[in-house]
This record gives C-alpha cells, structure tokens and sequence, in this order.
C-alpha cells in the first residue's frame, strides 16, 4: 500500500474523523501543541542564545543543560503528542501538505544537528568558557533558525493555498504535494 | 463609555483594510506573533522557573533577571508590532470577543505586575530572602501569561 493510500485509509478510520469532526477535542489539542511551544520553543531559544554566547555568560553551559534540558524534553513529549494527533485527525491532508512535508524535512534536520551537538560538541563543554567555540556557536544558530522555520511553516499548515483540491496549481507544487489533479478539474 | 465606534474605526484604517484584503498578511504576520509567543515563553520561565524553585537555581534572581529582560522586551515589542495590525484587521469581531477582553485584561495586569511586584522581589534580593513570596510572584507571573495566551490562541476559535 502506498504511503497515499495508507493515510487515505486512516483519515476513514473511526476516531480520526471523530477527532476531525469533534466540537472541543481538536481546538483542545490544536492549544495545548500552541502553548507548549512557548515551554519548547522558548527553552530552546534561551539555551541558543547561550550557546551562541548572548545571554548568561557566566552560566556554565553545561549547567543551563543539565537543569533546563528536561523542561525542553517534556515539552518535546507533549508537541510530538499533540502533533501526532493534529496529524492523525487530517491525516492525508497533512500528508499532502507542502508546508507539512517540508516542516517534516526541517525537524529531521533540527534533530540532526541535536545528535551531532551532543555527540560531536557537547563532550568538551567542561573547557567551554563565556563564549563557545564556534563549532558551538554554529550548532546554537543552526537551531535558532531551524526552529524559527519550523514554528513558521507549522502555522501554515492551516492554509490550503497548495491544497491538492484547489487546482490549478503549477506542476511543480503537485509535483512537490504528491497530487495528480483529476482531468474534471481544470 | 461605549468603545464600539473606536474599534470601528480601528478596523476602517488602512492597515486594517490592506490585511483583510490580502491572502497571506495575515497567516504570515501571525506566524511572527508565535515567534515572538515562543520567545516570551522562554525569557519569562527563564525568570520564573528560578522564582518557584527550579531550572537554574544556583543562579541569583536578579542576575538572571537582567539576563532575560532585553530579550522579554524584544519579544514584547515583536508582540505589539505584529498583534496590533492583527487587530486593526479584525477590530469589530475583537469587541465582541470575550477571549480578547480576557487576553487583555490578562495582559494589563501581567505587565503592571512584571514592571511593579515582579521586578521589585526579582531585583531586590527579596525572592533570596524570602522563597515562599518568591513562588507565590513566580505563580502569579506564569498564570496571568498563560491567561495571555488562553486568550490569544482563543479569539481564532471565537
């Protein structure tokens, strides 16, 4: 079955149109992933600032990780939740969306850098002084923009400009949404 | 005093008009007040993490404190740069919501509170001195943002 097909079929399963087409449970959840981004991203912010040098130079990095690290993985837990089931309630939608797919495209990259930071970098953050060594400095505004990018292009979700049932589009966007416009459409 | 014509007029302006008008303004100057959500977030729980007992505690208050302001103030200042065209677009539809009276109210009183109280026990040496005011300020603060927020993610839905 092709990825298409799959997200089709779980968009027609019980509790996905229930959540899709619940008064509360999708404004409620579509809330809690807003207001955990100010904990998430917010923490995230703060901590690349550090890295990068600009606030809290007398904080060893090493302390603002080991004391602010957990508040940014709770609210990690709860966007990645609260996202799942945004995504499990519009499911193919989602699937086709070009701000979706390339906010996907952004957080694999976003994570990337996290492994490489605390497997390449962070290991010497015991000789780190006020300011961080550049390879630092560089993974704090690698992340400050891919964030920025991401809490940008998850906004944008909400709008169907692109939308595989609003043709014509270019072939380049249906190319890049996964949509084959039907003949009757045009 | 009726403020019905005010934010009628509000709504008249230009700016106001040009946003309702086109397609992406309005998602694309909203996308910048979640930033700036984002950015707030972290500089007031910087802050008030400490007051109630966690995140950096071995730092003093007021170190942190200065630490986050200028960084709360540019976020702020993002917030009125991108909020106040948001509303001008949507003015009359404001005035009959309750969750913009909420997310005002809230805002009054949040930022009387962190420039007057929050400041002095942040700045003063007060929250060392005293941990249970130190909480309880820290509490106050994060409710009366998350009021803030309620509001602000509520009027879309209202």
């Amino acid at each position: 079955m092709s990825l298409l097909a799959f997200f089709g079929w779980l968009g027609e399963t019980s509790w996905s149109v229930a959540l899709h087409e619940s008064q509360y449970a999708y404004s409620i959840l579509e809330s809690i992933h807003v207001w955990t981004l100010a904990l998430f991203f917010g923490s995230i912010v703060m901590f690349d600032l550090r890295l990068l040098g600009w606030i809290m130079r007398d904080v060893p990095v090493g302390e603002v990780v080991s004391r602010l690290l957990p508040w940014t993985i709770a609210g990690f837990i709860v966007m990645v939740i609260t996202g799942s089931l945004l995504f499990y309630a519009i499911p193919l939608r989602s699937y086709q969306s070009i701000f979706f797919r390339t906010k996907m495209l952004l957080l694999l990259l976003a994570g990337l850098n996290v492994w490489m930071f605390h497997t390449r970098v962070y290991p010497q953050v015991a000789t780190w002084g006020g300011i961080p060594p550049k390879r630092a400095r560089i993974a704090g505004g690698v992340s400050l923009a891919l964030w920025t990018c991401i809490v940008f292009l998850g906004r944008m979700i909400a709008y169907n400009w692109f939308d595989c049932d609003r043709q014509p589009q270019s072939d380049l966007i249906n190319f890049l949404t996964s949509c084959i416009p039907m003949e009757s459409e045009f | 005093m009726d403020l019905l014509p005010t934010f009628e007029w509000f709504y008249a302006t230009p700016v106001g008009e040009t946003i309702r008008n086109s397609v992406w303004l309005f998602p694309v100057i909203e996308a910048f007040h979640l930033i700036g959500l984002g950015v707030i977030g972290g500089a007031v729980l910087l802050v008030n993490l400490r007051l109630l007992g966690v995140g950096l505690t071995r730092q003093p208050v007021a170190q942190l404190s200065t630490e986050a302001q200028p960084w709360l103030l540019g976020a702020l200042a993002l917030m009125f740069a991108s909020g106040f065209p948001l509303f001008l677009s949507e003015a009359t539809k404001a005035y009959y919501s309750y969750a913009f009276w909420v997310k005002m109210t809230c805002l009054f009183s949040v930022l009387v509170f962190t420039f007057t109280i929050h400041r002095r026990v942040t700045q003063g040496g007060l929250a060392e001195d005293n941990p249970q005011l130190a909480k309880l300020v820290g509490l106050i603060s994060l409710v009366l943002w998350f009021g803030v927020a309620w509001g602000g993610r509520w009027i879309g839905f209202s």
